[in-house]
């Protein structure tokens, strides 16, 4: 009897083993984590939030404050960036600039690609009307000329309205990656694990989640990783032009078209908000690249190496 | 005679890998020299490295000596005069060794220009003739004809055509047959045959596979790792084997000629890669008679007969498979030493074991392999389905079975046709494929039926529509009871869990993105139940580790694939487990391992298996009955010995007959029944019946009246005998493979 209750508890316990199963989800974030650039770049990326939502805490400027004591004045024990034309205190206004640029920037970029994903694994999967109806939406945004419509849209991006600009940005950057994804999505539909799980009973909503993206998952996330340096620009060049984030309110965008003016004679005004961007798309590909290496598995032995 | 070419230590590495360690052969003038090998093993890369065809960054060393003439470091301009006029290759893809745009004449007559100094208009005369003797019909007109208006066999006889212009002194054979059905294969090595009788060259024969190599080569070498591991006269290598790891290969041939089904004995494990070969003999970590000395060096070839080598240490008490040496010989004898009037005076006399040496290790099909898996746990056994298994494990002698009460699949009438269609805009029907022209057969309660047929004989077709569970275009298929015409979505799920399927290719058909863990819950998640311990026992069931669950697909061997992928299938419980092509992706070795694991599943689960393969001898292995196809129509359909011991059908004649058995003697002995020309295409199928115009019996045997019949009306497959059926309007039961017993 006492063998039997071993015997038991042993398969207790080697079930508790089982049910912590070797699912995707868990080899994939394994394998991220243990490599190299992927720690490195989560652990940049991380910092540069904490940076963005607590650095202010520590400063003494807020980023509507000015110092009429202190116009264009270098780095200093009081302003630890120096200040600009204005008075404003640089460090203050880099890392409220740096909060709206990191938001906008990743939510704009995982919403479009996650879009196109969507959008061109559906038409491609199931072709007939859907994939009518789906492409002749990507050719109409593709056709839409993506600048005018935002700059005529930019009222409406007021204060605490930048979910909308968010949506926005992504709804002009996935168009061309979706009619790739659409190609693509052809393609793997005719390998026999598609068919396997067609046959198993699957259905078809649940294939394209767990088949078909999975397997342009490479894809997916370099463009991703595009664009989110992509959507900092666009963000950036709409900023330069009065749209996108309108002031008193700062991004990085507006920031570097106010700072590339001096960056001359008054390099602080400059260098840190640049260097800070480039930090930052720096980051993103280390994760991205990361990212692509744990989601795939011929990758493996050079990951681990 | 002096060999024509001599090769010596022949070593090819990339990096610092050795992929060819050391190859020695010579072939003599009108020799046929088979190098039989698996995948890996570099048997390709040799002859690549004879014909100095390797790829960049590859390092050679060694000698290759044509005529006494070294070739390994010639400049290239001499290998160029070598190359296509006294060596020259047949390459294993006829596609892809015709250029696509150019005229076939044109290349065969390119080829004879290249070497010898005639006109355009001599060359391409030449080109016709060389067409004409490889078989090609009305040779003048098909000269103008591109590669892709070929069939595949008649393309490998183009590329035969073009080896044999400059009557070379050796032709290379790189699996000149495997991508080829069995029919055209059988055309094929008889034109190889003819051509080399003609230009007097001898022939490197390399292949995968010992039937083709038993009746065409004169000397076989076995390769294994890199390495020649046996060479010698093809009876030595067949009848008088002393190296395991050819024991092993022949042992794990699923045999055409064998009724009653023995298990095959697998070889366990897999190959080594070349860049982690083991210490010391490569194959002793699979092999059955390993001893401790095995890992102290690699074994030379030691000599042991006239011109037989192996590289075995204990190559005196190697016995060759039980079964074999079916001539000359009880065949069941059992493994003794050879007597000293052992009927083969070839055979040299065996060095008397020391004393306290391990007594001699027969390798019986019986030796336990890694396919027999591992107890199921009896919570998921098939006690708590309420259906028994179909009957015990099969009984060692085949008696007359009764066939289970209970269908599980019925096709009645299926068929299924494919519009052809013209133009980029609009498309216009111009005519119709008839894939599937009315099939019937039926499938009952633990019983398996083999579907077997060449390339465009609709079986896949066949499948999918079953597979698909939707109304067909015409006919019925009942699974498990329920009609696919009368199905709503939750009872379609419900047959869906009831029914699996395990494909031909096993890395395609898992996604490589998944952990096996995810492959094997798949199923279970999307029918409502918790993976939990399953997958652990699922992978045990198949024999592989449960620790195994966490890796990708990638990370396993073909046969350890097809075993996830059985798994796979298996993980609902099914009933009918549809079987593709499930082992025709894998090395022999490693084939007979999954299809004792399929035939142990199915005794201990109580399944049916539809198993469709173009592989007779693992139908006549595993299946209880078989229905051959031909171009949309089943020729025959019976239990599986009554068919394969009298086939009725010419066509099943034609192919059983053209099926090449492991076994020399036999094979050089066997009259082979040749079918002519090409398949029909089956979007312009011959009126009345479809296998007339290839059918030897219509050709040579019927009289004008009785052809008329064949022209006229299309044969239904009528009974022939307790429970065999052919469609031939004039069937009669031959014997055309003679069971060894």
């Amino acid at each position: 009897m006492m063998t039997l209750s071993e015997e038991e508890l042993a398969e207790e316990l080697s079930d508790g083993g089982l049910t912590r199963a070797p699912s995707r989800v868990r080899v994939v974030s394994g394998r991220f984590f243990s490599s190299r650039q992927g720690q490195i770049g989560f652990a940049v990326l991380t910092l540069m939030f904490v940076l963005a939502f607590a650095g202010p805490l520590f400063g003494r400027w807020t980023y509507t404050d000015k110092d009429f004591t202190a116009f264009m004045q270098p780095p200093s024990a009081s302003h630890w960036f120096g200040t600009l034309q204005t008075g404003s205190d640089v460090y203050a206004v880099t890392l409220r600039g740096m909060q709206k640029s990191l938001v906008v920037g990743l939510l704009a970029a995982l919403v479009s690609t996650a879009l196109s994903a969507v959008v061109g694994a559906f038409a491609g999967y199931f072709l007939g009307w859907t994939d009518r109806a789906l492409s002749w939406l990507t050719d109409l945004l593709l056709v839409l000329p993506a600048f005018l419509i935002l700059a005529i849209m930019s009222p409406l991006f007021g204060a605490g309205q930048w979910p909308l600009f968010v949506i926005m940005l992504a709804l002009f950057l996935w168009m061309v990656t979706s009619k790739i994804v659409r190609g693509m999505t052809i393609s793997v539909k005719e390998r026999e694990f598609i068919q396997a799980a067609r046959y198993m009973g699957v259905s078809p909503v649940r294939i394209i989640f767990r088949h078909v993206i999975p397997n342009l998952s490479s894809l997916l996330i370099v463009d991703a990783t595009l664009n989110v340096s992509s959507a900092i620009l666009t963000e950036t060049s709409l900023s330069y032009f009065g749209l996108g984030i309108q002031p008193p309110d700062v991004s990085f965008g507006t920031l570097i078209a106010d700072g590339s003016r001096t960056a001359v004679y008054a390099p602080w005004t400059f260098w840190f908000v640049a260097g800070l961007l480039v930090v930052t798309v720096l980051a993103v590909n280390l994760v991205g690249d990361a990212l692509r290496d744990a989601f795939d598995p011929s990758a493996s032995r050079k990951v681990r190496r | 005679m002096s060999p024509v070419l001599e090769v010596r230590d022949l070593s090819v590495s990339f990096d610092d890998v050795r992929a060819v360690r050391g190859v020695s052969l010579d072939v003599r003038p009108g020799e046929v020299l088979g190098i039989v090998g698996e995948s890996g093993s570099g048997k390709s890369l040799t002859s690549a490295a004879v014909m100095g065809l390797l790829p960049p960054g590859a390092r050679v060393t060694g000698s290759v000596r044509l005529h006494g003439r070294e070739l390994i470091g010639a400049p290239e301009r001499e290998l160029n005069a070598f190359r296509g006029k006294s060596i020259s290759m047949v390459f294993q893809d006829p596609l892809s060794a015709l250029t696509p745009v150019y005229r076939v004449g044109d290349q065969i007559a390119e080829a004879v220009r290249v070497h010898q100094r005639v006109g355009k208009e001599a060359a391409m005369v030449k080109a016709v003739e060389l067409l004409d003797l490889v078989g090609i019909p009305r040779p003048g007109e098909r000269a103008l004809a591109f590669p892709h208006e070929f069939s595949g066999g008649m393309r490998q006889r183009v590329v035969i055509a073009m080896a044999i212009a400059n009557d070379p002194d050796v032709i290379i054979c790189d699996e000149p047959t495997t991508a080829l059905d069995v029919t055209i294969q059988a055309q094929v090595l008889d034109v190889l045959k003819k051509a080399q009788r003609k230009t007097g060259a001898a022939i490197i024969m390399i292949t995968h596979d010992l039937g083709v190599v038993a009746g065409f080569a004169d000397r076989v070498l076995v390769m294994y790792a890199g390495r020649p591991v046996e060479v010698g006269d093809v009876d030595d290598i067949y009848y008088r084997t002393r190296m395991p790891y050819t024991v092993g290969l022949l042992g794990s041939i699923p045999r055409v000629d064998r009724g009653g089904r023995r298990p095959l004995a697998p070889i366990e494990g897999s190959p080594p890669s070349p860049a982690a070969l083991p210490p010391g003999c490569p194959f002793a970590p699979r092999c059955p008679m390993k001893i401790s000395a095995c890992d102290e060096g690699e074994p030379p070839l030691f000599e042991v007969g006239a011109g037989h080598r192996a590289a075995c240490i204990r190559w005196s008490e190697v016995r060759p498979p039980e079964g074999a040496p079916s001539h000359g010989g009880p065949a069941h004898a059992p493994p003794v030493h050879p007597a000293p009037g052992h009927p083969e005076p070839g055979a040299p006399e065996p060095s008397h074991p020391e004393p306290g040496h391990p007594a001699p290790v027969h390798l019986a099909p019986g030796h336990p392999a890694n396919g027999h898996p591992a107890p199921v746990h009896p919570a998921h056994g098939q006690a708590g389905r309420g259906q028994a298994a179909a009957g015990p494990g099969r009984p060692a002698a085949p008696e007359p079975r009764e066939r289970g009460s209970r269908t599980v699949l019925e096709v009645r009438g299926l068929v299924k046709e494919y519009p052809l269609l013209k133009g980029a805009v609009f498309k216009r029907r111009v005519g119709t494929v008839h894939a599937v022209a009315g099939v019937s057969f039926d499938l009952r309660q633990g019983e398996t039926l083999g579907l077997v047929g060449e390339s465009g004989s609709g079986k896949t077709t066949t499948l999918t529509q079953i597979l698909e569970l939707a109304a067909p275009q015409s006919g019925r298929i009942v699974v498990l009871g329920h009609d696919t015409a009368r199905l709503g979505g939750s009872e379609r799920k419900a047959i869906r869990r009831d029914m699996q399927v395990v494909f031909q290719d096993p890395l395609a058909s898992l996604d490589p993105r998944m952990t096996v863990h995810d492959i094997l819950a798949e199923p279970l998640r999307t029918h409502g139940r918790r993976p939990g311990r399953r997958v652990g026992e699922l992978l045990s069931l198949v024999g592989m580790d449960a620790a195994h669950a966490a890796r990708y697909p990638q990370d396993f061997s073909g046969g350890q694939r097809q075993r996830i992928g059985i798994a796979r299938a298996l993980a609902l419980e099914p009933r009918l487990l549809v079987l593709d092509e499930p082992v025709s992706a894998l090395d022999v070795s490693i084939q007979a391992g999954v299809i004792n694991l399929l035939g142990s599943l199915k005794a201990r689960l109580g399944l049916s298996y539809l198993f469709v393969a173009h592989d007779l001898a693992v139908v006549r292995h595993i299946a209880d009955r078989v229905a051959v196809m031909y171009l949309g129509r089943i020729a025959e359909i019976g239990e599986v010995d009554a068919v394969f011991d009298g086939p009725a059908h010419p066509y099943t004649q034609a192919l059983l007959s053209a099926i090449p058995l492991p076994d020399p003697v036999r094979e050089r002995a066997r009259e082979r029944i040749l079918l002519e020309g090409d398949l029909p295409s089956p979007a312009d199928p011959p009126s009345g019946c479809r296998f007339r115009t290839r059918c030897p019996k219509f050709r040579a045997e019927l009289t004008d009246e009785e052809r008329r019949l064949c022209v006229e009306s299309e044969p239904e497959v009528r009974p022939l005998g307790a429970d065999q059926g052919a469609a031939c309007h004039y069937a009669r039961r031959r014997d055309v493979v003679q069971e060894d017993r």
